[in-house]
């Protein structure tokens, strides 16, 4: 077993001195700026990659992983009904449909330091993976009834930071290819690693102060926050295997699949599915889910990968 | 100098709902705001600013009576139940009466 990757050390800091209470705090503009480097960083370097690909050849991976994102709520939501009411357990299967890009960007690290390969143009799914679930929650907390302001809440969805940041970088990384985007490889793609240690040290501040708030809300919540992530890296890990990925592309699939928002589905769920509990949804997503996927998941959704490569072969 | 007064209504409530609670204070007749970030603590818990998702606003409008009282009736019923949300008003001394 390698030691552990130093960003994933970063977090665990970030970790220990949230639960201590030490004074330590980043400034939101630097988190702000943290995450909007990350994300063009992401959306970049797919759009490069993207500029060889054929079109053809990508939509029917587009639909799967499209569908992918409507079935895991949809599976998350009759768990969680189970114990908490409706709108709870609509707005908890949304942020768990969904994406995390903090997620993604150590599986991203994690990959290269080990020096495996994987397709470069899956920063498109995690694009496309932002809003299903959105989509799925709110239906599943209120129906087809006319109280929900669509007009209002695809504005939220379309034009939040995720969207426009990495859908941006997707455009302009196609745009200018890997001869216009090597000046700026220096601060996007070389620095990458230092960004994200950052960014994680404060994630690990924030995840503690969620875990204090998991200390009132329960068992069951840490239970399915370490659950659900298992079962849907298995849908994800599969999903890559039949679309035939690579052994690296079918690990950040299925860690697409495992991670659960915390940006994007939040702020929705708190427009459109104003009566869920946001310290639920959050305690488990954050205080739970990702520290889970940091820590444990992501080498075990390579191995994963490897085993379900090796069992289809 | 001028004499007259008018109501400060000042609401502290989730950064989420910014966009939308400004929207309606303007439908309902306020002239302007003004809009800071904000934390602290109260029956829904700490809310730090910790990070983005998790911050406090304070909104302040000038404003005459009647504006703050359509203002506050409905913030209070349209907001009240499910964000975390306090509103106070008080009279203060303005210079420019016109203004508000």
């Amino acid at each position: 077993m390698p030691a552990l990757d130093p960003v994933v050390l970063f977090f665990l800091l970030g970790l220990a001195a949230g639960l201590a209470r030490a004074d330590l705090r980043l400034p939101g503009a630097i988190y702000e700026f943290l995450s909007m480097v990350l994300l063009l960083a992401i959306g970049l370097k797919g759009g490069v990659e993207l500029a060889r690909q054929s079109p053809a050849e990508l939509l029917p991976q587009l639909g799967a992983v499209l569908i992918m994102g409507i079935v895991l709520p949809l599976a998350a939501y009759p768990v969680l009904r189970w114990r908490l009411a409706r709108p709870d357990a609509a707005s908890i299967a949304a942020h768990y449909g969904s994406v995390s890009v903090g997620t993604f960007a150590v599986a991203v690290a994690f990959l290269a330091s080990h020096g495996i390969d994987y397709e470069a143009h899956i920063p498109v799914f995690v694009v496309l993976l932002e809003m299903p679930a959105i989509v799925v929650g709110i239906l599943l907390a209120r129906g087809m009834g006319r109280q929900t302001n669509w007009k209002r809440l695809g504005h939220e969805v379309f034009l939040g930071k995720g969207m426009v940041l990495m859908g941006g970088g997707l455009l302009i990384g196609w745009a200018a290819g890997p001869e216009g985007m090597r000046p700026l490889g220096g601060l996007f793609f070389d620095l990458f690693k230092g960004f994200l240690a950052l960014f994680l040290l404060e994630m690990g501040l924030i995840a503690a102060s969620q875990m204090s708030s998991l200390r009132r809300h329960g068992a069951f919540l840490a239970v399915f926050g370490i659950v659900m992530p298992l079962l849907s890296a298995l849908v994800g890990g599969w999903v890559g295997w039949s679309l035939g990925l690579s052994i690296g592309g079918t690990a950040l699939l299925a860690t697409l699949a495992a991670s659960a928002s915390y940006i994007a589905v939040p702020a929705a769920m708190r427009l459109a599915v104003p009566e869920a509990n946001p310290t639920l949804s959050l305690a488990a997503s954050l205080g739970v889910t990702f520290p889970f996927n940091v820590l444990v998941g992501v080498p075990l959704y390579l191995d994963l990968a490897r085993l379900i490569h090796r069992l289809g072969a | 100098m001028s004499n007259e007064y008018r109501k400060l209504l000042t609401v502290i409530t989730e950064s989420a709902i910014e966009r939308d609670l400004l929207a309606d204070m303007e439908r309902l007749g306020a002239h302007g705001y003004t809009v800071t970030d904000a934390r602290g603590k109260g029956s829904r818990g700490v809310r730090d600013a910790h990070w983005g998702e998790a911050g406090n606003i304070r909104i302040e409008v000038l404003c005459d009576d009647a504006t703050a009282q359509a203002i506050a009736l409905h913030l209070r019923t349209r907001y009240y139940d499910n964000y975390a949300m306090i509103l106070f008003m008080s009279e203060v001394h303005v210079l420019r009466p016109e203004k508000f």
